[in-house]
């Protein structure tokens, strides 16, 4: 199956490399360099390269480059989840440095190990929901759907085996789940019951997307015109909040990346702070909370370089904000129990729910 | 990964190759800082007597390898420590050799021994090591060696270490492939193994050494496919793409008698088909209606296959998703492949390498199954933020999905994209746009002159883009045209694309005779400008030339010969040839008139126009998911998908030998249960798939492979001595999963008050959170019985009331319930519904009259008779409003003692009951002698929301926890109105408030009859009255706030149908919707 995996820095220094059968040449990732070469974008780096002798699966992450050599048939998506699955680890390891590997151990339950044992016994849950919209240029939403994920932290000692019920199992359109779930419970009584992995790990991830549904919680306003034969424009953006369900909206950010021409931005905000950095030409406005009374905006002068033709288009904004003890979708965990282990847990749930793939179109 | 930056960072500023530092060695975080130059001090560290020190120098050592960095001089010093007592040193010795052995055979010799002594350890994992080391050293003088150690591991006691010994397989195959005769029989040893843990590994080695040996598979098909959904996730993606090959050979293709059927167009068939797609039972039916034909029955094993792969389409891990979406694509009936779509949109919202694989995939789906992704159209939409590959994925299918009905949305779409800032994208965009003008005749001209509004376009790689589709739409009706010809020819003066210019010389070419008097004039600009063209254009210009010589020889003849002239000259051989060859054909000369004659016909002989076609079109030869198919190439090692046989092999190859006792359990069997159950779901209305029928059928599989691999799985189970023993709760296979809860549950009922734990509080952060419903452990020991029960009992009482009843309570304690504490939701319960309603149906003749509902859904359990010990609580919804409060739902209570004593004081004791939800208790019935029955009434009012109303049932002596949760249709009653009324109402519910789901009637339920049937059974709404005939309209309130609730049903001819709620409660709405269309769609 995979061959050599090598690890590859943004500046293109190979600093790891790992053989599973023979040896294979670091020459091989030039030609994973060349391409990179074409595609002037990382993001843009085919995941799939063939090359005369080796086919190169690669991946990248937190601006590193996994590159794996296969050569034969395999299918591209069990290296692609393999890659991850090894960048996943990657970010543990380095975040808590520890001189002792990590065990292999064998146990019944291949996903937990024998004999945890805490002094504190939690299982907390997040519910993580996020809005994937696409709002168009007189705002309405062209695309909406709710991507929600349920995290869990569990410190339980010993074998717990719980289960978490919904009061609204049914909202969940689309429900993907992590292998120690049991699908027979699930599907024939809507309850998720399960022996969990000690510590931190992903219990389901489901979507929501009964289009109708989907309450949008920001609007916003937008003028932003490019003059022709001058070299300026005028930008001028409000956000505010539509239903929020009496939570407020907090930490939004409004990122926009404006077209090629624009030399700088002259604007002036009534809340929070702007940055615009002229070498990528990312705006990025920090906003904040917002109350209703004052809705935050952002205006002022665009300036283009001179002689060149006006952009074609304006550019989209995207938009990130976050709203506590919400689940948009309106999910709400019902119970949690326990059992095959005597003692009391501490039990919580968290709700949250995010901006995800949100952009308005101009 | 923090540590990101760092690594930049580091090597940013490294020297160059070859040159040790291994100070800055980032992973090694600081710790390998001395002296560098020299090993010597590596290979002191490795001569003392103190594992610290060894154990220091070999991590040095392992993280130089691990950097790329020579550390062959260290072997000696390191093959030393090979029979080190420290564990955590072996295993980094272990990596060095590894790593070298190959090119120093002459001393990895000597650790060979070590490695033997190991392999007879009495700790597996020493074992399991032993043996992976063995395999890897790549030293051809111990395959002999590593042969027979493979052959001993194959039938070690370990399940961990068979699972080593299977993935040793491959690599002393790719060592010496000599070895493959032996190596396919302990192989085939492997593929006999019953664990999960083995499954995986093994059919990786099959897939690498063996994989035409199809036949090794019969003997463990089923095995496999029951194993599935507990094999680890790499095995999973291993097992199934097998298995889709072997599928491929042994069974018929689900989809070759539709066509063949098809001309036989008899109402009969097209029942039996439906059949055919649940499953294999229809036989009779089939048979009965064709005659003739030998109708196609999908084996049970085939079907065994898609069911057990289905739940897997869930897993978190992309790959094994994408493989089960293959295997349904490549394998399931049409009616059934729809399925994978859902899951394939999930993964588009995955990294970006997921999507780009993935949506390669959709790609080339979307081509032969468009419909399949219609649905998810919009989960297509490009983002600004996409990167452009794909970007281009996702245009290429949104054009395959582009049809009649959506192209004004996806012409919008597209238009939003032309304005993008990434260029490469808008010129695919309009490429796009061109194959929808070319597919969808409606739009042609709308795309064209979008087209051609384009080419005013500032951007000249859009403009020629544009030119470039524009020259391929014309191509396919020239006549009417001629503007934008001449449109084009003006553009010459501006576009410097040479492709744009080369289109329209040759369009100005091919169709001079529309533009007669701009066409010479442009070849004389041309001409002026001919030796600075780009090649392409310059034999566009030679081309251009002969054909207006052809026409229009009195004007352009000098121009022609001019342009020739120059071309004569010119450095590239190719125009230089052209030039020669067009003057010969077109300029008649003394020696050759032959050709000349036959100029016009030459050049001017009518083109077909070009078919603009997906590039992903008849990729789909390769199997899907696989390398070959991303790259569309064959890639080494890749297995061709076969073609479905023509007659299918002897499906008996697949029968085990099996011990007299689980025979039973066996294909005969299975089949037997399957017939009366599929053939009995035509009639009625069938229960869930998911929900009812799969766990009967499954149940069947299981306690199959659970006495299948029974003796395995014990055996297996006992090696694990040096386990804990507590782990063996674990779950180690679906098959073992039903004697493991008998376990748990017995070792529940030991500790029946020691779980007070467990139902504590639900407490939490926010506030939101906290639940209201609590229950103590006991009653959710209760509990547990009922729910089971339940599930298992509809379909039987359907058929052998009395007899199989009792069986099937036996078998009831024997399957142990599985652990349920809370209220079953509502699914369960409104497809039981649904089930007793057939049966009600079928007992007495009950006319559905037009205005009132059905006045009664069947009995539900609320207490069974186990847990009740002998008291036995029934409940029903009566639809009839409730006397006390109007909105309270009424429930009928059946009470009826089984016991042999009479039970006093029955009444409802304090409910806890979530906010607004109430109750109206029943009177207390003071006596219940055994085998009485009686029957109460009480009200629950619901709040207009789902959530079950729990509440204590308590008798003189014991106390029962239970509860009832409404189906959606029992939370609302029906009102009377006119039509018109209606129409008023619903026109003030439109928008937000209205939900709206497309569906397709089944042949059983297309009578009006049927249809008011399915929705009053599901829904307690009164029919409204309505002029057309086949619009359905029913109309009820809810009884807690008294919203409106109207449901529209508007069938079409064949089946489709739409339907539409309007209510202010939009989460009433949309769940009534979804149950109506389950009602129906049975």
């Amino acid at each position: 199956m995979i061959h050599s995996l090598f690890l590859i820095n943004c500046s293109g220094d190979i600093f790891l490399e790992k053989h599973w059968k023979s040896v294979v040449s670091q020459s091989v990732c030039d030609y994973f360099f060349e391409a990179q070469e074409k595609a002037a974008d990382v993001e843009n780096v085919p995941p799939v390269i063939s090359t005369p002798h080796h086919y190169l699966i690669s991946i990248y992450r937190d601006k590193l480059f996994f590159v794996s050599v296969i050569q034969t048939e395999v299918p591209p998506l069990f290296v692609i989840e393999f890659l991850h699955r090894v960048a996943d680890t990657f970010q543990v390891c380095s975040s808590n440095v520890g001189d002792t590997l990590p065990t292999g151990q064998l146990s019944n339950i291949p996903w937990r190990r024998a004999g945890v044992k805490y002094t504190n016994n939690e299982a907390y849950f997040d519910v993580v929901e996020e809005i994937d919209a696409i709002i168009d240029k007189s705002g309405s939403t062209v695309f909406a759907e709710i991507q929600g994920v349920i995290d869990a932290c569990i410190k339980l000692s010993g074998m717990p085996d719980l289960s978490l019920s919904f009061m609204n199992p049914r909202l969940l359109d689309d429900v993907s789940f992590h292998p120690c779930i049991r699908f027979k419970r699930w599907e024939s009584e809507r309850v998720l019951s399960f022996i969990p992995p000690d510590g931190n790990f992903r219990l389901i991830s489901y979507r929501v997307s009964s289009q109708n549904l989907v309450a949008i919680p920001v609007y916003v306003k937008h003028s932003i015109s490019f003059k022709e034969n001058s070299s300026c424009g005028r930008f001028d953006i409000t956000i505010g909040p539509k239903q929020n369900m009496g939570k407020t909206i907090e930490g939004i950010t409004v990122t926009v990346h404006m077209p090629k021409v624009v030399l700088n931005m002259n604007l002036t905000t009534t809340q929070g702070s702007y940055t615009f950095d002229p070498v990528t030409k990312v705006l990025t406005w920090d906003v904040g909370k917002i109350t209703p009374q004052k809705l935050p905006s952002l205006k002022g002068l665009v300036n283009l370089q001179s002689g060149a033709p006006k952009p074609e288009e304006n550019p989209s904004l995207n938009i990130q904000f976050k709203i506590q003890q919400l689940a948009i979708s309106g999910l709400k965990v019902n119970r949690l129990d326990m059992y095959g282990e005597k003692y009391k847990p501490f039990k919580g749930v968290k709700y949250v729910t995010k901006a995800g793939k949100f952009q308005v179109r101009t | 990964m923090s540590a990101a930056p760092a690594y930049s960072e580091d090597k940013g500023g490294s020297a160059g190759p070859g040159e040790p530092e291994y100070g800055h060695d980032p992973a090694s975080g600081g710790i390998f800082s001395s002296d560098y130059k020299r090993h010597d001090d590596l290979k002191e560290m490795l001569d003392t007597n103190k594992d610290s020190l060894k154990l220091e120098a070999m991590k040095r050592i392992v993280a130089m390898i691990a950097r790329g960095k020579n550390a062959s001089d260290l072997f000696p010093a390191v093959v030393k420590n090979v029979a080190c007592k420290n564990i955590e040193v072996k295993k980094l010795v272990y990596v060095y050799l590894v790593r070298y052995a190959e090119e120093q055979q002459d001393l990895a010799l000597l650790s060979i021994s070590t490695f033997q002594r190991g392999l007879k350890d009495p700790n597996q994992l020493i074992r399991a090591s032993a043996l992976r080391v063995l395999s890897s050293i790549r030293v051809p003088i111990i395959v002999p060696i590593m042969m027979l150690a493979i052959k001993e591991a194959a039938s070690d006691m370990s399940p961990y270490v068979r699972k080593t010994a299977a993935h040793a397989i491959p690599k002393l195959y790719s060592l010496d492939s000599d070895q493959k005769d032996q190596l396919i029989e302990v192989i085939e040893k492997l593929l006999a193994d019953k664990t999960t843990l083995v499954a995986g590994s093994v059919v990786m080695a099959f897939e690498e050494v063996c994989p035409e040996r199809i036949d090794l598979i019969h003997k463990n098909y089923r095995k496999l496919c029951n194993l599935l959904i507990d094999v680890e996730e790499w095995g999973q993606v291993v097992i199934i793409s097998m298995l889709t090959r072997y599928a491929r050979t042994q069974f018929l293709s689900p989809t070759q008698n539709e066509s063949l059927l098809e001309e036989n167009a008899e109402k009969a068939f097209y029942g039996s088909e439906e059949d055919e797609a649940k499953g294999a039972g229809s036989e009779e039916t089939a048979a009965a209606s064709l005659p003739a034909r030998k109708p196609y029955i999908m084996d049970p094993d085939h079907r065994l296959l898609l069911r057990n792969t289905k739940p897997l389409l869930q897993s978190r891990s992309a790959a094994v998703v994408m493989a089960v979406a293959q295997l349904y694509f490549h394998l399931a009936p049409k009616a059934e492949v729809g399925v994978i779509a859902k899951a394939l949109v999930r993964l588009l919202r995955s990294h970006s390498e997921v999507q780009y694989v993935v949506l390669q995939n959709v790609a080339t789906m979307s081509i032969k199954r468009r419909g399949m992704f219609e649905p998810y159209l919009k989960s297509f939409y490009i983002r600004s933020t996409d990167p452009t590959q794909i970007k281009i994925l996702k245009l290429e299918v949104l054009t395959n999905l582009a049809n009649e009905t959506n192209i004004p949305t996806v012409l919008r779409e597209f238009q939003t994209y032309i304005r993008s800032m990434d260029k490469d994208f808008v010129a695919a965009t309009i490429q796009a746009i061109g194959r929808c003008a070319t597919n969808i005749g409606r739009v042609r001209d709308t795309c064209l002159n979008g087209l051609v509004q384009l080419l005013s376009n500032r951007d000249e790689l859009v403009v020629a883009e544009s030119v470039v589709v524009i020259k391929k739409l014309l191509q396919m009706q020239p006549a009417q045209h001629g503007e934008i010809i001449k449109h084009l020819a003006k553009l010459t003066d501006n576009i410097q694309v040479p492709m744009a210019r080369a289109s329209i010389l040759w369009l100005i070419g091919e169709y001079c005779e529309h533009v007669p008097r701009i066409a010479p004039d442009v070849l004389r600009k041309m001409a002026k400008t001919f030796t600075a063209e780009e090649d392409i254009v310059k034999l566009q210009v030679i081309n251009l030339a002969a054909k207006l010589y052809l026409t229009n020889s009195k004007q352009t003849k000098l121009l022609t010969q001019y342009v020739l002239s120059l071309a004569k000259y010119d450095q590239n051989y190719d125009i230089r040839d052209r030039a020669r060859f067009t003057r010969q054909l077109i300029v008649p000369s003394e020696q050759g008139g032959a050709l000349s004659r036959h100029a016009k016909k030459l050049f001017l002989a009518p083109k077909p126009a070009p078919v603009l076609e997906s590039s992903f079109k008849d990729r789909d030869h390769f199997q899907l998911g696989s390398l070959s198919h991303l790259l569309n190439a064959k890639a080494t090692g890749y297995q061709e998908l076969p073609d479905w046989p023509e007659e299918a092999p002897d499906p008996s190859v697949r029968n085990v030998e099996v011990p007299e006792w689980t025979k039973c359990s066996n294909r005969e069997k299975r089949k037997e249960k399957e017939k009366p159950f599929y053939s009995d779901s035509e009639g009625e209305s069938g229960p869930t798939e998911s929900a009812d029928s799969d766990p009967e059928s499954e149940s069947e599989s299981d306690s199959k492979s659970s006495s299948e691999s029974g003796s395995g799985e014990s055996s297996s189970e006992s090696d694990n001595e040096d386990q804990d023993e507590d782990e063996e709760k674990g779950r180690g296979s679906e098959s073992e999963q039903s004697e493991e809860d008998g376990k748990r549950k017995t070792k529940k009922k030991k500790v029946p008050e020691g779980k007070e734990a467990s139902s504590s509080d639900e407490d939490s952060d926010s506030s939101s959170s906290t639940s209201e419903s609590e229950m103590s452990s006991e009653s959710e020991e209760e509990q547990l019985e009922p729910a089971s029960w339940r599930r298992k009992t509809p379909p039987s009482s359907k058929r052998a009331p009395a007899t199989k009843e009792i069986s099937l309570l036996d078998l009831e304690d024997f399957t142990p319930p599985s652990v349920q504490p809370v209220s079953p939701p509502a699914i369960v319960s409104t497809s039981l519904a649904a089930d007793l309603e057939g049966l009600t149906l079928t007992d007495s003749t009950l006319v559905p009259s037009l205005l009132s509902p059905v006045s009664c859904v069947g009995r539900q359990e609320l207490l069974h008779r186990v847990a009740g010990e002998g008291l036995v609580v029934d409940y029903t919804f009566s639809r009839q409003p409730f006397s006390g409060d109007p909105h309270m739902v009424s429930v009928h209570i059946h009470f009826s003692n089984s016991s042999d004593t009479p039970i006093k004081g029955l009444h409802v004791g304090t409910p806890k009951l979530p906010a607004g939800i109430g109750i109206q208790e029943f009177p207390e019935i003071e006596s219940l002698a055994p085998g009485e029955s009686a029957t109460a009434v009480m009200g629950i009012n619901f709040c207009d929301s789902t959530q079950a109303a729990n509440f204590q049932l308590c008798t003189q002596t014991r106390q029962f926890y239970v509860s009832i949760q409404p189906p959606v249709g029992e939370l609302m009653a029906p009102v009377f109105m006119s039509e018109n009324e209606f129409k008023k109402e619903q026109g003030k519910l439109m928008g937000m408030n209205e939900i709206t789901e497309k569906l397709m009637l089944p042949d059983t339920c297309r009578s009006d009859h049927t249809v008011v049937q399915k929705v009053t059974a599901t829904a307690n709404l009164g029919r409204v009255p309505c002029g057309t005939s086949d619009e359905y309209r029913f109309a009820g309130r809810t009884l807690t706030s008294g919203s409106l609730v109207l449901l529209t049903l508007d069938a079409r001819p064949a089946g489709a149908a739409q339907l539409t709620v309007n209510s202010e409660k939009m989460v009433i709405g949309t769940m009534l919707v979804k149950d109506v269309i389950q009602a129906l769609t049975q």
